[in-house]
């Protein structure tokens, strides 16, 4: 039997080290399918008790922003008025 | 970004930006700017280094069902797991940069890609294994430590993972070779002939020497580099020869002696000629073990070819049954 000459999808791998704090993307596996994705990220990425919980996520799914655009995505420094060091509050009222 | 050979002209003050954010310590990520020169470099090398990690299964992994006992099998197996898993890393780092994983694959068994050739060498006893883990996963912490701090960002990150898992590695060697030193006369002069197998190939690990090594430059330039051969090849021989002393070994290198004037007056040993003739020989494919580890590589990879079939089979039919459902 031929073997088809393209790589399985490349899946996104996320744990999640511990409850409340949130899954950390932590590298890619290959996998043909759901379950083998996850078998695959634990094999590879959880050997040392990492986490409690493992996504994967077809790394072709995910829409991402074009880092050259960073700076219409992350406007700031004309908005310092979304920060609190913009206001002026006199010192003895202490910490606010 | 697909010329091949000279920048274009337009591309200059891309590049001018990409170099000083290096300067700044800043990380370059996939979808950034990069020039072609650096994005090649950097799917050789990390291709290079997955292969050697996958490679270095071997001839560990020819030990597995004889290590001496079940504490040690364990061991054995979770450190060739780890292997793995570092080759896998490594690769995912290398399609970040547009390089298939197929491609890889195909270059490893055809012979087109490199890997280390200290994995061209045989491992005859037990104490082998042992030697292997002090000295050659030694040697690639040495290597591996400035590369957590490399501008690729991918690159880094997969390396600061590696390294933490490989300090148990360099450790279960060690212990294999102290265990083995403090035993009976043969099992002294076993560990004694292993550390006399693997010290020049290990030594050699790090590369030529910095004279013959032209690419050293603009690597450094662009912090995928941080040491140059010879750099990291005397400090390992620094580490390396109190801890043979240690267990009462002998580094097989009779012109090994302490300077004091090295290291800005810290001291440092000075090392014996090293033999050049012998690396190119087996990075160029005539080493002990080369064509049996592409071999062997070859046959696990056809006969994995049914499983790769049914995992793709299952998955399509999963599929359409999902399809259905819907």
């Amino acid at each position: 039997m031929a073997e088809e000459k393209k790589d399985t999808d490349l899946w996104e791998v996320f744990i999640q080290p511990k409850n409340g704090l949130s899954h950390r993307h932590c590298g890619s596996i290959h996998a043909s399918d759901r379950n083998m994705a996850i078998l695959a990220a634990r094999n590879v990425y959880a050997r040392r008790g990492e986490g409690q919980s493992i996504w994967v996520v077809k790394s072709k799914d995910i829409v991402s922003s074009d880092p050259n655009e960073k700076a219409e995505n992350f406007s700031a420094d004309d908005k310092i008025y979304r920060h609190p060091t913009f206001y002026d509050v006199p010192d003895d009222v202490g910490h606010m | 970004m697909n010329s091949d050979t000279n920048n274009s002209v337009n591309e200059i003050p891309l590049i001018e930006e990409f170099q000083k954010k290096i300067d700044r310590d800043e990380k370059i990520e996939p979808k950034d700017f990069m020039p072609e020169a650096y994005r090649k470099t950097l799917i050789r090398q990390i291709g290079q280094h997955a292969h050697s990690e996958v490679v270095g299964m071997l001839p560990e992994g020819n030990w597995i069902t004889r290590a001496p006992t079940l504490k040690r099998k364990l061991s054995l197996l979770a450190k060739v797991q780890d292997e793995a898993g570092h080759g896998l890393y490594l690769y995912c780092a290398a399609e970040t940069l547009g390089k298939s994983r197929l491609e890889m694959t195909e270059e490893l068994l055809s012979g087109k890609a490199k890997y280390s050739s200290i994995f061209n060498y045989p491992t005859p006893t037990w104490a082998d294994i042992g030697a292997i883990g002090w000295l050659v996963d030694g040697a690639a912490i040495m290597n591996q430590i400035p590369l957590c701090r490399c501008s690729y960002g991918p690159y880094a990150r997969a390396m600061i993972r590696i390294c933490k898992e490989e300090s148990f590695h360099q450790r279960q060697g060690y212990e294999i070779m102290l265990t083995l030193a403090r035993g009976t006369k043969d099992q002294r002069e076993m560990a004694q002939r292993a550390l006399n197998r693997w010290w020049w190939p290990s030594v050699m690990m790090f590369g030529p020497s910095d004279k013959d090594s032209p690419n050293t430059e603009t690597s450094v330039k662009w912090k995928i580099k941080r040491h140059t051969n010879d750099e990291l090849r005397e400090k390992f021989i620094d580490a390396i020869v109190p801890q043979a002393k240690k267990i009462g070994l002998t580094i097989p290198d009779k012109d090994l002696k302490w300077d004091k004037k090295r290291n800005n007056g810290l001291g440092g040993y000075a090392h014996g000629k090293i033999d050049w003739e012998e690396f190119w020989k087996v990075v160029k494919g005539n080493g002990p073990m080369n064509n049996e580890r592409i071999s062997s590589k070859k046959k696990a990879w056809d006969e994995g070819l049914w499983v790769r079939n049914a995992a793709r089979m299952h998955a399509s039919k999963n599929q359409s049954t999902v399809v259905a459902a819907e």
